[in-house]
């Protein structure tokens, strides 16, 4: 929602509408602790960083899949997790470790990757929060076996929650635009990501943000946002708030320190020339473990550098027809009903939608992908999806097990030469 | 490859808690490309849902695997459900990828895993010994289908 002035009320929103506006990329990590102290510490180095930044919370595995019980044991017994247990500490615990720190000028987004996200959305709005990310499609069909049908049955009750606790100030971001974070071609990634927007705007939410993780080829990618811009113009009312964010490549990383450097600056060059908002960054430890606090500063740091040189690319709109390929997508689903949820779980049991290697029973399964020589994500077979095959036939080898280690690593082969 | 003699069906699974999809994406082609007719029941499988797989789907071996750190407790959970059923006694059973958080070698916990009734244990990549497996079994079958715990 925007507000008489033309500002979004989502101060998420609003900070990130604010920096676009003075010509900043916003930077963000991926981050979460268990241990109180280490959490605000990570949240303070994130706000002193030299860049413009907003915080994290990532939530543990056990959070994740609603077994809070063990997360409270975990907390009781002194073990570490692997993310911040939001609903097992009490509202105030969270209150304190953000207070201080979190403002108008350093919004905090809750991470967790959960199908059944409820409980995580009152820890949230318990605590002072109002930013999340998420999706019907993106956090079912990539991490088990929950059933589509009751991952968008939850979505939707989350969303409705978090516009009713936190009125006009709630911010969800599709993870649409990450499915399975590598092969994935950028047509169905950005239709996925829009249809969530409008899953979320449906139920309440006022102001989005659109995902889009960085693939194999630049042009491609270049292609892939603006496309999702511009179909984000076309489909979400007027009123909704709504930027693009761009992840950096999820898939296999580069193990070298300069490979993974490289990389990371590609992706922030990519986001200013695209016109991307916000970059979620990866770190020059992600091919080898889980990044310290003070690798994910220097993450932020070397994107804001990256992008404070670079400039927007103002010449002709790339012809890769990943536009197209979306808008068909989505006009496709959204034919199939009224309210989006109902539509995308029916495109997905049509195959209308089919995410390639996706093993989720829920998914037809029919659809395959491969990268080209020049580099670029292409369909090797569309199943039941309404859109045309990529080149003819004679230019799609068979998928074998070789050339399926070989595609995983092609970005990071690339970056690490 | 003449495995398709011995091993025509094999019931590919990840662990309970395991999310990863790509080695099971992985090891379904490369079982594939031998002539293997591959069931791949994808991430996150409970223990109940494997055992009626087992059943309804008849597979001549199970494939575990599992790359989040949590696979030696996993591994042991599944195995020990599976042979505490009967008629699933002779059904061979191994596990490969990442087992532990620490990326090193165990030789306890291995022999646990083998005590325990898996029928062979791989070390991540190790796609050698695992064709090697395929291939024994093909030549003799009840080498290691009917070993006993």
């Amino acid at each position: 929602m925007t507000t008489p002035a033309g500002r979004p009320a989502s101060p998420f929103g609003r900070f990130v509408a604010d920096a676009a506006d003075a010509g900043r990329l916003v930077v963000q990590p991926r981050m979460g602790f268990s241990d109180l102290r280490r959490m605000r510490a990570g949240l303070e180095r994130t706000r002193f960083a030299a860049a413009t930044t907003v915080g994290t919370i990532t939530v543990d595995s056990y959070t994740r899949v609603g077994a809070h019980a063990a997360a409270r044991r975990a907390l009781a017994d002194g073990v570490p997790l692997n993310g911040y247990p939001i609903v097992a500490y009490p509202a105030a615990v969270t209150r304190a470790l953000l207070d201080g720190v979190i403002d108008d000028s350093f919004p905090v987004q809750v991470r967790h990757g959960s199908s059944q996200p409820q409980p995580i959305i009152r820890a949230l709005a318990a605590a002072g929060l109002h930013a999340t990310e998420g999706g019907p499609v993106s956090y079912c069909l990539p991490y088990g076996r929950a059933p589509l049908r009751e991952s968008v049955r939850n979505w939707a009750h989350a969303c409705e929650l978090l516009a009713e606790l936190a009125p006009g100030t709630a911010h969800v971001e599709t993870f649409g635009g990450c499915l399975l974070g590598q092969l994935c071609p950028p047509g169905l990634l950005v239709a996925i990501s829009l249809l969530e927007a409008l899953f979320f705007v449906r139920h309440g939410v006022t102001s989005v943000s659109l995902s889009y993780a960085q693939q194999t080829d630049p042009g491609q990618d270049l292609d892939a946002v603006r496309a999702l811009r511009r179909l984000s113009e076309e489909f979400l009312p007027a009123h909704v708030d709504r930027h693009v964010v761009l992840y950096t490549y999820m898939g296999v990383f580069p193990a070298s320190t300069r490979g993974a450097r490289r990389l990371l600056e590609s992706s922030a060059e990519l986001a200013v020339r695209a016109g991307a908002q916000r970059l979620i960054v990866k770190t020059v430890a992600e091919a080898h473990r889980i990044p310290t606090v003070e690798e994910n500063v220097r993450a932020l740091e070397t994107a804001a550098a990256t992008a404070a040189v670079t400039g927007p690319d103002t010449g002709l709109p790339a012809t890769t027809g990943v536009y197209e390929e979306a808008r068909t997508l989505i006009e496709a689903v959204l034919d199939l009903h009224d309210e989006p949820g109902e539509a995308l779980y029916e495109a997905f049991r049509r195959g209308y939608l089919d995410v390639p290697y996706c093993l989720h029973p829920d998914n037809a399964g029919r659809s395959r992908s491969w990268i080209d020589d020049a580099g670029r994500l292409r369909w090797a077979a569309v199943g039941r999806m309404p859109i045309p095959m990529s080149g003819t036939s004679a230019d799609r080898p068979a998928m074998t097990s070789t050339r399926l280690l070989s595609a995983l690593h092609t970005v990071a082969r690339r970056y690490d030469e | 490859m003449a495995l398709s003699q011995g091993v025509e069906k094999v019931l590919l699974t990840g662990t309970v808690s395991d999310s990863h999809t790509w080695n099971l994406v992985f090891l379904q082609l490369f079982l594939e490309e031998r002539g293997v007719d591959v069931v791949n029941l994808g991430p996150c499988v409970p223990e109940e849902l494997l055992v009626r797989r087992c059943r309804s789907d008849a597979p001549d071996l199970v494939v575990i695997s599992s790359v989040n750190g949590h696979g030696w407790a996993d591994g042991l959970a599944a195995v020990t459900r599976l042979r505490a059923e009967p008629d699933l006694a002779g059904l061979p059973v191994v596990i490969g990828g990442k087992l532990g958080l620490d990326g090193r070698e165990d030789a306890d916990r291995r022999a646990q895993l083998r005590a325990a009734g898996f029928a062979a244990v791989f070390d991540d990549a190790d796609l050698l010994a695992f064709e090697r497996f395929l291939t024994a079994l093909v030549a003799s079958p009840s080498a290691v289908a009917g070993r006993a715990a």
